[in-house]
């Protein structure tokens, strides 16, 4: 028995070995990303892009103060959606359709949960972080990330939520469409930061859609599947924690189920 | 009856090893998979002049930039575990209530 025991032991230890070295072969692949990279936009347009952030992270980080002032067990939820943000928007995910790399954004399922201002802190923390360590957009173009990824990810999927409950849509299906709109936003208005800054002279219109379309074969599918993470956390969360969800303000008790 | 083999590696391993063996030859063609921010960004950028420069702190050097990957992965996913817990298991109302009940802290 105790022999058989030893083989099975070094048996699942050969296993997570592997696994683990082929999990690293996996993700052994350069950093792709989405967030607009250091020095493409011009200084005018960055530092206006930090101007527009600048009033939405205040806000957020006021919200985060007061609301953590008054009830300290909403921290671990802002824990828990820092470090999903974070991770979701730096893991790269190679489209087979499109042959390119991209990354969900993480700020449907933030901006649902925490509300679309503490989102924003949210993304902006992990934007920074990823600027300045994982050579992962920059520190001249943060602000213009922040609006794209935190600002219009979160407000989209914030969005998309609500009204879809506010209709008697269910949860899966709510959540699902928030991640979907807050992808697609976000690379929406990515495409428009882009456009206006570097454009010069040409009309911003035409190469305003010229990059959109261009980032649709990607962001297509990855919107999808986004759509398909939101939808499986807060369906999780409903399932665990319904009194999380009603605390939070995306339930109301009535709808949580005896 | 004795299992062998395959038999006795539980389903979630078993797909695992799919997804690793399917997305390995990923990682030995990344130049055939360019980012958005490359084959979108940077190509319109180029094309009306605009270049991304070298970060602040540049981790884009040969296997620094899977180091700090893999530095910034473990972090945050400890930081996503432990908050799962501490959301789903310890301030879990069953599980603080269990705690009541038996005389333990509560909350």
């Amino acid at each position: 028995m105790s022999v058989q025991g030893s083989r099975e032991r070094t048996r699942k230890r050969i296993l997570a070995m592997f696994l683990l070295a082929a999990c690293h072969l996996t993700l052994a692949a350069d950093a792709y990303a989405m967030h607009i990279s250091e020095g493409i936009l011009p200084l005018g347009w960055a530092v206006l892009w930090f101007f527009i952030a600048a009033p939405f992270v205040a806000f957020g980080l006021y919200r985060l103060k007061k609301l953590t002032a008054t009830d300290l067990s909403f921290k671990p939820l802002v824990g828990l959606m820092a470090a999903a943000v974070f991770i979701i928007s730096c893991m790269p995910i190679p489209v087979p359709s499109a042959g390119t790399c991209s990354h969900p954004c993480g700020t449907g399922i933030s901006g649902i949960l925490l509300g679309p201002a503490i989102s924003v802190v949210v993304a902006a923390a992990a934007l920074l972080i990823q600027a300045l360590f994982l050579s992962h957009g920059g520190l001249s173009t943060w602000g213009a990330n922040i609006v794209s990824m935190g600002v219009m990810g979160s407000l989209a999927g914030y969005a998309a939520f609500k009204v879809l409950r506010l209709i008697k849509v269910n949860m899966a299906a709510a959540g699902f469409m928030a991640g979907l709109f807050a992808d697609w936003a976000t690379y929406l208005s990515t495409s428009a930061e882009l456009a206006a800054g570097i454009r010069g002279d040409s009309p911003f219109l035409p190469l305003f859609s010229k990059i959109l379309v261009a980032f649709i074969p990607t962001q297509l599918p990855l919107g999808i599947l986004e759509g398909a993470m939101t939808a499986g956390m807060v369906v999780l969360l409903y399932r665990k924690r319904p009194d999380l969800l009603v605390k939070m303000g995306v339930l109301k008790p009535g709808e949580v189920r005896a | 009856m004795k299992t062998r083999g395959i038999m006795k590696i539980p389903g979630f391993s078993c797909a695992v090893l799919l997804i690793a063996f399917i997305l390995q030859p990923l990682a030995f063609c990344a130049e055939k998979w360019p980012g958005v921010d490359e084959s979108v960004v940077g190509t319109y950028a180029k094309e009306h002049g605009r270049e991304a420069h070298e970060p602040l702190i540049n981790t884009d050097q040969g296997d620094l930039l899977l180091f700090v990957f893999l530095i910034a992965g473990t972090v945050g996913g400890f930081a996503a575990g432990y908050y799962w817990r501490v959301l789903l298991v310890e301030k879990s109302p069953s599980v603080t209530g269990r705690k009541t009940e038996t005389g333990s802290k509560e909350n």
